[in-house]
């Protein structure tokens, strides 16, 4: 159906796709494995026309077609659903339907296009009101709009960029057999992932990249975890992270009753209560957009509580703002690195000083002083950097995150609040970012760490708590705990209530 | 005061808002699409002062009239290629394009200070309307170019809202890259919108040398171009509430004019400054009221589209 | 649309922009735009060449174009380090003008009301009224973009207007000179209010208040604290919150000091040149300042040349009414500079290649 042959792109400094071939059949389900940074957006943006090719060919049933703008993928029955959801938020799931309708007339009938959305979202088990505004619904039905876009824009080919990791664990199910029935009504399905598990369960064949180079293609029938393991990181993956057991110590945060409104308004936490206790590595699961940014900024002195009480070591600090935090010794590694983390137009040595510019008496910062420093930690946490007089903001991902890490460990933190530490990163940068937040708990640190990815907090943290719709559904230990039961947590059903069945 | 003195001064400040409005409803256009022109009173200025070159020339008001759209259009495109082919700074950009239609305006229209007129557009009462009491000469009695005004308030709020091209304006100002991925020429739609936003900042400022004081004079515009900008604010880029705004606009600045005339004891230069003033505290009251609210600014406003961005 | 525009050619990111590389592109700026404006003189029928000779002839070609050019580069370049200090935070205060109109108000108070105290008190109480006028005048749109975050160009842009009639109002009415021929002046400024003249010149000491206040203002960013919260308050507001600075206060305390260097030229107007108030008293040197500041890069030191030029590109402005044009065409010049400055800092972060076919 859709053929791609020695697909090259290439980025300042990054050759993201070097001669990749990839091929789908109708009716199957195909993945494209691969770490992150290996390349398998970057080839599927080549697909949809986002960006062009400097070198390779596509085929589409046989015939050579050139891509030069996302409108030409459409037209040959190619469509995404993008990891960040291309949805327009103030508008009506109609009229982001309207959108990518082809041949939508210029005054255009709105009942019309409510009853085609309703009748395809029934054909395939994807409820949703088409007259509901974006930002009303919830991360799973944004989805479902997005998927319903794809098939009355008549897609063939439905590509699906890790469409998984905004799910709970039964959302997810339920999508894949969403998934089946198109398939079966002769549509082609082309899953972007990097968790091998869902890969082997709900695919025909995988193709592995690495390091923007296809590695091969296998029916996955004929392969197991140890296989694709080998081919995705091109070594066996050795040493599993080792956890000491934990033993209680001293509270160092707590959590009184605290609501608090988010960015828009509205209530985002709901009476939280919760303590966090030296030396234990406190995770935080959840569907993202939950509460768990809210509750972090909460902790971090960025988001002030319209009810309840904080303290720290046992001293009140409801009132006390981000600069009171980080004296008290709270560091914050927030989800957005590059804009709130980091100054992304200053350079390495200056943003190296943004947490202890204030240290050093006097009007002036002693940069002599910082650029030392800088580059103690530059070599010590192994930052790569091209130049330390570049913007932070042309460094990658993986170097920006571990920049960031280093300085707010580098400040002797009591407690290290996380937001999605390892998203988007590479897997010997992940894995190096979570020895890190292991071994400062070893040290004594408290550590909360808030990820959507149950395989980390489950193999890192000593607590869980799931957050739903801005409360805590309850507090597991990821000993005892399951997969299916953080999964109905996250979807909000009290731990309570689970047990009591 | 009485009645008639107050419709005169109603009356008047339409005449007044005008000019805004058409500036105002082309920065709604423009804006919609996610993008900011500043340069709104360098638009008008040229606008203005080809309007009258050629009007006065050709004695045709229309023809002076096109010019002006055509003028006002391609120095909106300067703007359009600098923040969207280039994607440079629209604040910086707008500033530029203000400071050279100041002076381009200003050289065109050297020769043209203190020349008559000689086409202008004179008031037109419509039959029967124009018989309703108050209303009637409020709002019928007027020139062709506010009746246009009106019209075009009507065509946009149903461009906007009931129609294709309306649909994807908005979205393109709200979220460009789903716009981008579904196909549709994010660059087309950004271009269109800023060069018709100029043509209608050029139709605000030949209502000026054309209608509202019949002449040229350098700076003419005298901060209505920025005022223009402001009220797309409070207008929350809804062409209705922006008649609204430019007319309450209009009626404050006749009345800081009569108010001389009736003898008010207040020095005239406060009643000059007046409808700055105005405009500065309805932005400041706007903004926050706008501030909690979900349908506000445009997302993707002054924010540059790039898709090979990594 | 983009790829159409430009053929063949596409534009790569690159990682690396170099002084010299910079340095060309702005030279090539300039030209470009001076280019681009003489296009719409010759449309007209105007010999753009003669009209650029003449306007260079007039500045920088004699001892007095020269000396008028520095006359005219003290206001512009206090009036530009002003708006740079708010443009690196990102803050677009374009009310310079009505900034330094209001310092010159504040000034001139002093100057007919106090004469009668010595120079060596009166002057820096002067200066002091100037910085505190331009200040406060600034801090009316701060206030509402620090705590509602109310666009500061259209607000500080509208109060240029609001100062421009509150002068007019003063030398009009209050402060007219009785024995002045009911001319819009005030009466002329008492020596002990004047700042002194270098020679026959009509520039005046103030031209050292300019290279301390650039020297300082290079201090302030480079090395201070509050200059690096600057820094990262224009690169990122959330970077700033996350590093526990107060957004608000620097909104506050940099539009108040960006609008006091603008006060502060006023008072050196008024006090160093016109020695007395007047309805006009810029030709919009706040406007011009934003152009120097951006051509600049906000670089206190490059301010100062670019100052220079423009200083010379008004007073070829002003000796080309003698032709018939009028002087405020030289906007056109800037503006159309400004084009191309704004078009070259894509080159800046990227370079124009040849596609690979």
């Amino acid at each position: 159906m859709v053929e791609m042959r020695k697909i090259i792109k290439e980025f300042p400094g990054i050759l993201a796709n070097d001669q990749v071939s990839f091929d789908v059949h109708p009716g199957e389900i195909h993945a494209l494995l691969g770490e992150n940074g290996a390349g398998k957006s970057t080839l599927m943006s080549v697909l949809t026309g986002l960006y062009r090719p400097d070198g390779g060919d596509i085929y589409i049933e046989g015939e050579k077609t050139v891509f030069s703008s996302p409108k030409d993928a459409v037209n040959n029955g190619i469509g995404m659903v993008h990891q960040h959801f291309k949805l327009v938020q103030p508008f009506t799931v109609a009229e982001n339907v309207m959108l990518s309708i082809k041949g939508l007339k210029q005054i255009y009938n709105l009942k019309e296009i409510e009853q085609q959305i309703i009748k395809q979202s029934e054909a395939f088990g994807l409820s949703i009101d088409p007259k509901a505004k974006i930002w009303q619904l919830s991360v799973g039905e944004q989805q479902r709009v997005e998927i319903i876009k794809l098939l009355l824009q008549g897609a063939k080919v439905l590509i699906l960029d890790e469409p998984t990791a905004v799910l709970t664990p039964q959302e997810a199910n339920a999508l894949y057999k969403t998934l089946l029935k198109m398939i079966k009504s002769g549509k082609s399905v082309i899953l972007i992932s990097h968790k091998m598990n869902e890969v082997l369960e709900n695919t025909d064949r995988i193709t592995v990249l690495r390091d923007g180079k296809s590695i091969g293609t296998v029916y996955t029938e004929n392969t197991n975890e140890k296989e694709l393991a080998k081919m995705m990181v091109g070594r066996n993956i050795s040493d599993q992270l080792e956890k000491k057991s934990y033993s209680k110590q001293d509270k160092i945060f707590s959590i009184n009753n605290v609501s608090a409104l988010g960015d828009n308004g509205m209530l985002k936490l709901k009476n939280i209560s919760l303590d966090i206790y030296d030396g234990e590595i406190l995770g935080v699961a959840g569907v993202d957009g939950n509460g768990q940014k809210e509750l972090a900024e909460a902790v971090a002195g960025l988001r002030s509580v319209k009810m309840g009480s904080l303290s720290f070591s046992g001293k009140d600090c409801t009132k006390s703002g981000r600069k009171k935090r980080m004296d008290l010794g709270i560091s914050y590694v927030p989800e957005d690195r590059m804009t709130t983390g980091l100054a992304p137009d200053l350079n390495a040595y200056e943003n190296m000083a943004l947490t202890s510019y204030r240290k050093n008496k006097g009007f002036f910062i002693r940069w002599d002083k910082v650029r030392n420093d800088t580059d103690q930690l530059i070599q010590k946490f192994d930052v790569r950097l091209a130049s330390t007089a570049n913007p932070v903001k042309m460094m990658s991902g993986g170097n920006i995150q571990k920049l960031l890490l280093a300085r707010e460990i580098d400040s002797d933190p009591k407690l290290i609040v996380a937001v999605y530490p390892m998203r988007g990163l590479d897997i010997g940068a992940t894995d190096y970012v979570k020895r890190l937040l292991l071994e400062q708990s070893e040290k004594g640190k408290a550590v909360l760490l808030i990820s959507e990815d149950l395989e980390d907090l489950l193999s890192m943290t000593d607590r869980i708590i799931v957050m739903h719709g801005g409360e805590i559904m309850g507090v597991v230990n990821p000993s005892e705990t399951s997969r299916e039961e953080i999964g109905l947590m996250m979807a909000g059903k009290r731990k309570v209530d689970l047990h009591e069945v | 005061m009485d009645l008639n003195y107050i419709i005169a001064i109603l009356a008047a400040g339409v005449v007044a808002g005008t000019p805004i409005l058409y500036a105002s409803l082309g920065e709604v256009i423009t804006e919609r699409a996610g993008i900011l022109n500043l340069g709104v009173e360098g638009m008008m200025l040229v606008g203005a002062v080809s309007a009258f070159y050629v009007g006065t020339f050709t004695e045709n008001k229309w023809l002076g009239l096109l010019v002006a759209l055509i003028a006002g259009g391609l120095m909106a495109l300067i703007h359009a290629v600098i923040t969207i082919s280039f994607r440079s700074s629209q604040v910086a950009s707008g500033l530029a394009l203000t400071i050279f239609g100041t002076g381009l305006s200003a050289y065109l229209g050297r020769s043209l200070v203190g020349i008559p007129p000689t086409s202008t557009f004179k008031a037109v009462a419509i039959p029967g309307l124009s018989q309703i009491p108050v209303i009637g000469k409020i709002l019928f009695n007027q020139d062709i170019m506010v009746y246009l005004s009106v019209i075009l308030v009507a065509i946009l709020w149903f461009v906007f809202y009931k129609t294709k091209v309306g649909l994807l304006l908005r979205a393109v100002g709200e979220n460009p890259s789903a716009v981008d991925a579904l196909g549709h020429n994010i660059f087309f739609i950004r271009y269109a919108a800023v060069i018709v936003g100029g043509m209608l900042a050029g139709a605000g400022g030949a209502y000026l040398s054309l209608a509202y004081s019949p002449s040229w004079i350098e700076n003419m515009s005298a901060g209505r171009g920025w005022i223009a900008v402001a009220l797309v604010i409070f207008a929350v880029w809804d062409p209705r509430r922006a008649l609204l705004g430019a007319w309450l606009f209009g009626v404050i600045a006749s009345l800081g004019l009569h108010l001389q005339a009736l003898g008010v004891m207040i020095p005239s230069n406060f009643l000059q400054m007046l409808p700055y003033v105005f405009t500065f505290v309805v932005l400041v009251i706007t903004t926050r009221e706008t501030k909690n609210r979900r349908s506000g600014t445009p997302a993707a406003l002054g924010i540059p589209y790039s898709r090979e961005e990594r | 649309m983009k790829s159409k525009l430009l053929g063949s050619w596409e534009i790569k990111k690159t990682n690396s922009s170099s002084a010299m590389k910079k340095f060309g592109i702005s030279v090539s700026s300039i030209v470009l735009g001076l280019l681009f404006a003489g296009l719409f003189v010759l449309i007209t029928g105007k010999d753009p060449l003669k009209l650029y000779s003449e306007i260079f002839q007039s500045s920088v070609g004699s001892v007095y174009g020269l000396t008028e050019t520095l006359v005219e580069m003290i206001p512009l370049a206090l009036c530009s380090l002003g708006v740079s200090l708010a443009f690196r935070m990102q803050l677009w205060n374009i009310g310079a003008e009505g900034q330094f109109y209001m310092g010159a108000f504040g000034a001139a108070y002093f100057a007919l009301f106090f004469s009668y105290l010595p120079i060596l008190i009166l002057l820096p109480l002067m200066m002091i009224a100037g910085f505190i006028c331009g200040g406060l005048w600034a801090l009316i749109p701060a206030i509402p973009k620090a705590f509602w975050n109310v666009n500061e160009t259209i607000s500080s842009l509208l109060l240029n207007y609001v100062a421009y009639f509150w002068m007019a109002y003063l030398v009009y009415g209050p402060w007219k000179d009785p024995k002045g021929n009911n001319f819009p002046l005030t009466k002329q400024f008492s020596e002990s209010a004047t700042i002194p003249v270098f020679g026959n010149t009509r520039i005046s000491y103030a031209i050292f208040l300019v290279l301390i206040i650039a020297i300082a203002m290079f201090i302030l960013i480079k090395y201070s604290k509050w200059g690096y919260e600057i820094s990262v308050s224009g690169s990122s507001r959330k970077a700033a919150d996350y590093a526990g600075m107060s957004y608000v206060k620097n909104v506050l305390k940099v539009m108040f000091l960006s609008g006091a260097i603008a006060g502060i030229a006023g008072m050196a107007e008024v006090s160093g040149v016109l020695h007395r108030l007047q309805q006009t008293i810029s030709p919009g040197y706040g406007y011009t300042a934003i152009l120097i500041a951006l051509l600049a890069r906000l670089n206190p030191f490059s301010i100062l040349l670019v100052s220079f030029m423009m200083g010379g590109l008004l007073v070829g402005g002003f000796s080309l009414q003698t032709s018939g044009f009028p002087s405020s065409m030289v906007s056109m010049f800037q503006g159309s500079i400004l084009f191309f400055v704004l078009a070259g800092e894509v080159f800046n972060n990227y370079r124009l290649v040849r596609k690979k076919v």
